[in-house]
Formats: C-alpha cells, structure tokens, sequence
C-alpha cells in the first residue's frame, strides 16, 4: 500500500510540485518560535473566510435576488430548507466575527510592527483585504431586504452623491435607479456572491505568498533569519509551521468555534448588534426607520463621518474623512520612524498613543451605533460648545485623535525612547 | 441650507421620539409551556389571521407544538387550506389600505421587529383605549395614533386613559397615564391579559419555529467542542515538548 501511495506521490510530483509547496509552506515554512495569543487569528481569519463562503454558497442555493422575494427566502432558509436556519446565522453570525478576528489580527500588526520594512507589501495586501472585507459585507447587508439593510444601503450610497461635480452620477450609476431597488439588489448580489469574494481570495492568496516569502514577524520584533544554522541553513528561533504551528492553531479554533457556536445557538442576534430587529421588517421605500445606523463593525468610520461637520453646505469633508480613515492604515509602513518594531521595546510616548488611538476607536465606535443627541445637549450659556450635542462634540475630539495617531505617528515615534532589542526572540 | 434645515427639522420629531421611551410591561411567557402555545395559536387564528397574515410560517409547523395534523386541519384552519399552506389571508391589499389606511403587516417574524419584542406585543395589545378623534375610535399608549382598530375589546371590554398632574421627585410637573377600565368585557382582566400572554408566547414561536431546536443542539456542540478543546490542548502539549 504504501508502496503504491509513494509511487502516486512521485507521479504527482513529476507534474505538479505538491511535495514542494507542502515544504515551502507547511512543513519547512519556518515559523519563529515566540509566537503568542495575538498569532491565531489570522488561521482564524482564514478559518472564517471558508466557512463564509461555505454557507454563502448553500445560501444562494435558496435566497432570490429579488425585491419581492428577498425578504420571504431568507425567512424560507430560516423554516422551510433543512438546517437552514443554521446556515444562515453560521453566515450572519461569520460576517460580524469575520471583522472581529480581522480587527485583532491588524491589531496586532500595530503592537508588533508587523507593517515595518521588509512586510510592506504584506500589510498593503491586508489593507486591500480589510477593503474588500468591508464592500462584501456593505453588499451583502442589503441582501436580506430588511428595513435596516434598505436604508443602510441609502444611506451609504447617499454618501457619494457628495463628491464635487460627479457625485449624482456616480451614485446613480452605483444605484442603477433614482433610489435603492431591485436594479441595485441585483448587482449587490453579483458583487457579494463572485466579485468580491474572488478579489478576496486573490488578496488572500498574495498576502500568504509575501508573507511565506520574507517570513513571519514576532512579537519580539526580531528578524530570526539573521541567525541561521550554519549546517542547515534553518533559523536557529524558527520552527516548521507543520507540526508546530498546526497544532497549536488547531487549540485556536477549537476555542474560536466555541465562541462562535455561543453566539450562534444562543445570542444569534447578540442584542441587536449583529442582527437588528429592524431587519426583520421587509423594506419599505416609503418609511424611513427613525434611527439609521450601520451595523458595529462599520460604526467607528461612520462616527467620524458625522463628526466632520459640513464645509460650505457640502458633506463631502466627512466623506472624505470618513474613506481616509480607512485608508491612513496603507501609509503605516511610512509613518512609523522607530528604530524597533515591537511595543515591548517601544517607549511611553508611543504606548500612550496607541491607548488613545485604541480609545479613540471604541468610543467612535460606541456612538456610531447611537443617535447624535445621545447624551443630550450642552447648556447654551456653555463657552464656545453651547447648545451643541455633546455626543457630536466627543466625537469630535476623539475623530482628532485618531487622525492625530497617524499623522503624528513620524514625530513622536523617532523621538521616543526605545529600549535595546534582543539578538534573539525571547521566552 | 434650506435642504439641510429641512432634513433637520424632518429628522428631528423621529429622533426625539425614539428617545422619548413608552415603558414596556414584562411578558410573562414560557416557549415551554405547549398549552399556552396552542391556546395562542387558536386566538390567533381566530383574532388577527383574518387581517393579518402569515406568510412564512406553514399549519403545519404547528406540529412542533404538540398538534398533530388532524387537530391542526379541524381547529385552526377555516378555508380548505392544505395543512402544508402558509397562513396567508383572502383580504386583498388594496382593500386593507383603504379600510384602514395601512395595510395590516405580515406577524410572521413580528416578534423579532421590535428591539423587546415579547414585551412590546404584551404591552401593545393591552394598551389600547377609546378615543373619540382616531378613526377607529381607539388609540394605543405604545403605538400612538394606531391604525388597527382594538380586535379585542369585546374581551377586554373598554379602557379609557386617564391624564393626572403630578408632580415628581425633582418637584417637576409630570403627566401620569392610567389606563381605565370603563365597560368590562368577557374576559376578567387577569383573564385577558393570560390570553394575550399566550397570545404572544405563540407569536414569538412563530418568529422563529427552529429556536427550541437551537437552544437544545447549542448545550450539545458546545460540550462536544468543549471536548476537543481538550485533545487539541494535550495534543499541543505533546508536540510543543520538544520546543520549550
């Protein structure tokens, strides 16, 4: 038997390098050994990036792309199709976890400068993958044609329409109709169910080839091919991802589906937040819910968006902000000056940075998923903020710290003090 | 600027209404009890299918709460409907609209429209009262100005919403509401207000008919991914010796 399953092996081999990649990426990719909590999710990212496409495609065998059965399908998946309740809030429940485990791993990146010289490019693919990430769940929200996914979509192309001179049309062309229809539902279903997801895996796909071709940071900040085994040319810190690191990720998942089965079997709306009871009211051209607000994981960027109060009757400054918000995370690479990489060896300057920048990000965060009068108004006799929502306000300051992080981000991190990094990882 | 103080003011009574919050009484329901369950779905069928439909739940999801489907075709369907049909009502649209200005929404997932949907419902359909200005001659102190008329009264009998003046503990002046009961109706109020417990124990149920099975499976995969937790932890362990 083994004889003959050797045999298929090199048969294969001879035609296509299967033993070859098993080793360039599994079993001889060497890993550095210090990895930590922070290092699962990106397998974790990989794991929820099947599952959704898993569920996605039993999805589409039963969801219609259509104004008027968009809505009676998916509650025809949730009754009628055999487990289809399951798969659905396994696809709901993956979109806001998705963000979830997305969010840790960039986080990630930030404390251990993951980013830094030579990962550029490997952070540049992730930006286009959080990018990507965000189209396919903006496409995919309106799909189930509730109230909040009608508006929301509104909303958000509204948005457009404020770029100078080109905005109408731009929004209209997105659109495909004076107002979101059965036209836009349409082409939100190709774009969320091919478009994106093959943009996607691409990205994906690039973000493991850069990765696997400079190797992994950690959360020393160490470069562990610098100390090489002079015999075999294997880094002394680094260990085979295969075994190694498959196993230990395989704990990750366990605990990660844990969580992930909690959520499904016992909260799947988890209090509003990732499924909204305004959703389970078909889509009414005609009403407009009293209080629009984007699902969690966009909240932060929409914050910002309302913060940037209008500039000669125009909101495109908090449009501008709003996609700039997104997109400061791409320069990281350039802004950061420190001579080390990992926070354990960065100075106070920049760890009281980054804690703003984490605050800054939660409060945008918590107030983009509430109206703006929020916390009531300032009493008018109050110096230079009198009348104003205080809600408004804080999210003012807090839009300002933000930006200030990164645009910052060259000063106060060449003149902090750093501490000596290590030849070696550590622990 | 014209637009934008338009959009402010339009904008503005909707805010300030949401955050005005009309105070939920708690549904005392238990998706447990079966009895309370078919007794909701018979007052269901019986009050706000004729207007009211439900399009996506079918007679004979019934099953799931303890009917078979003889007693399902002989109690709770009227119209020759095949017991795998879904609840769906003759009244054309347009008829609804113009008879009461709204067309009747669907109850299917109604229970899940509502951020405290038991509680909402509970609420709701004990909380109308006459008044002489609506329409119908009925209000709502959930839902103001309420298009359905009260399906109910003649079980409820009538309420009438009383307007005091009091003055509350910062010594501000408030309105109190008390609802009134003025002409008693079939039922004693505890009775009603058992009924439409039930009534919105069913309708939860129908928001989502898979909810038991979910709640039953969870316990299962948890305890089973609880397990491999464990063998992947040793496993790790195992393989990790070499390492540290």
């Amino acid at each position: 038997m083994q004889k003959y399953l050797t045999g298929l092996l090199g048969w294969v081999d001879d035609r296509f390098p299967l033993t070859a990649n098993w080793k360039a990426h599994l079993s001889e990719y060497y890993a550095p050994r210090n990895f930590n909590f922070w290092y699962f999710f990106g397998s974790l990212a990989l794991l929820v990036l099947v599952l959704q496409i898993v569920t996605g495609i039993f999805l589409t065998m039963n969801y219609k792309p259509d104004a008027e059965l968009a809505f009676a399908s998916v509650e025809y998946i949730m009754r009628d199709v055999s487990w289809g309740w399951l798969i659905r809030y396994m696809h709901s429940t993956g979109a806001s976890m998705f963000f979830v485990v997305v969010y840790l791993h960039m986080f990630r990146g930030l404390i251990y400068g993951s980013y830094r010289n030579p990962r550029e490019l490997i952070w540049l693919f992730g930006v286009g993958i959080f990018l990507a990430l965000m189209g396919e769940a903006f496409f995919g929200y309106l799909l189930p044609w509730g109230q909040m996914s009608y508006w929301g979509a509104q909303v958000i192309i509204n948005l457009f329409t404020s770029i100078p001179f080109v905005g109408p049309d731009i929004s209209l062309w997105l659109r495909g109709d004076y107002m979101v229809s059965d036209a836009t539902l349409n082409r939100f279903f190709a774009f969320h169910v091919i478009a994106l997801p093959l943009v996607l895996l691409g990205l994906v796909a690039a973000h493991i080839i850069a990765l696997h071709e400079v190797g992994s940071n950690n959360p020393d900040g160490v470069e562990i091919k610098k100390h090489k085994d002079p015999e075999t040319g294997i880094p002394l810190d680094g260990i085979p991802f295969h075994p190694y690191y498959t196993v230990k990720d395989i704990v990750g998942v366990s605990v990660f589906l844990i969580v992930f089965s909690a959520i499904i079997f016992f909260a799947p709306e988890m209090g509003g937040y990732f499924l909204e009871a305004n959703n389970f009211i078909p889509a009414d051209p005609l009403k407009t819910p009293s209080h629009i607000a984007p699902v969690w994981y966009f909240t932060p960027y929409y914050s910002i968006l309302r913060a940037v109060p209008p500039i000669m009757n125009s909101q495109f400054p908090g449009v501008a902000a709003m996609g700039l918000s997104v997109v400061i995370f791409a320069l990281l690479p350039w802004l950061d000056r420190s001579p080390v990489k990992s926070i354990r060896y960065r100075g106070p300057i920049y760890k009281v940075w980054l804690a703003l920048f984490v605050v800054s990000f939660l409060i945008l965060g918590y107030l983009g998923t509430e109206p703006s009068n929020v916390w009531g108004v300032f009493e008018p006799s109050t110096l230079i903020v009198g009348g104003a929502d205080r809600a408004t306000v804080v999210a003012r300051i807090f839009t300002a710290v933000y930006f200030l992080f990164f645009i910052l981000m060259p000063w106060y991190t060449s003149i902090d003090k750093t501490k000596p990094v290590p030849e070696r990882v550590t622990g | 600027m014209k637009k934008v103080l338009l959009l402010v003011g339009l904008l503005l009574p909707a805010l300030v209404m949401a955050n005005e919050s009309v105070r939920l009484d708690h549904a005392p329901i238990d998706p447990n009890n079966q009895a309370s369950l078919q007794r909701g779905a018979r007052t269901f069928v019986n009050y706000c299918l004729s207007c009211h439909s439900a399009a996506y739940m079918r007679y004979n999801r019934l099953k799931d709460i303890g009917l078979s489907d003889a007693e399902i075709k002989s109690n709770l369907m009227f119209a020759g409907e095949k017991v795998g049909d879904t609840m769906i009502v003759t009244m054309p649209k347009r008829d609804a609209k113009s008879w009461f200005g709204a067309t009747p929404p669907d109850l299917s997932v109604q229970a899940r429209a509502y951020a405290n949907g038991p509680d909402w419902l509970y609420s709701y359909l004990r909380g109308f009262y006459r008044d002489e200005t609506r329409p119908t001659g009925w209000n709502n102190t959930v839902y103001d100005k309420v298009a359905m008329p009260h399906v109910l009264w003649q079980l409820q009998g009538e309420q009438i919403l009383k307007v005091q003046k009091a003055v509350d503990e910062h010594g501000n002046e408030v309105e109190k509401h008390t609802l009134v009961l003025t002409k008693p109706g079939a039922l004693e109020p505890a009775q009603y207000d058992a009924m439409v417990a039930d009534l919105v124990n069913y309708l939860v149920f129908m928001g989502e008919p898979a909810k038991g099975l979910r709640l039953q499976l969870g316990l299962i995969v948890i305890l089973f991914l609880g397990l491999l937790f464990i063998v992947a932890y040793y496993l790790k362990k195992e393989f990790w010796k070499d390492i540290h």
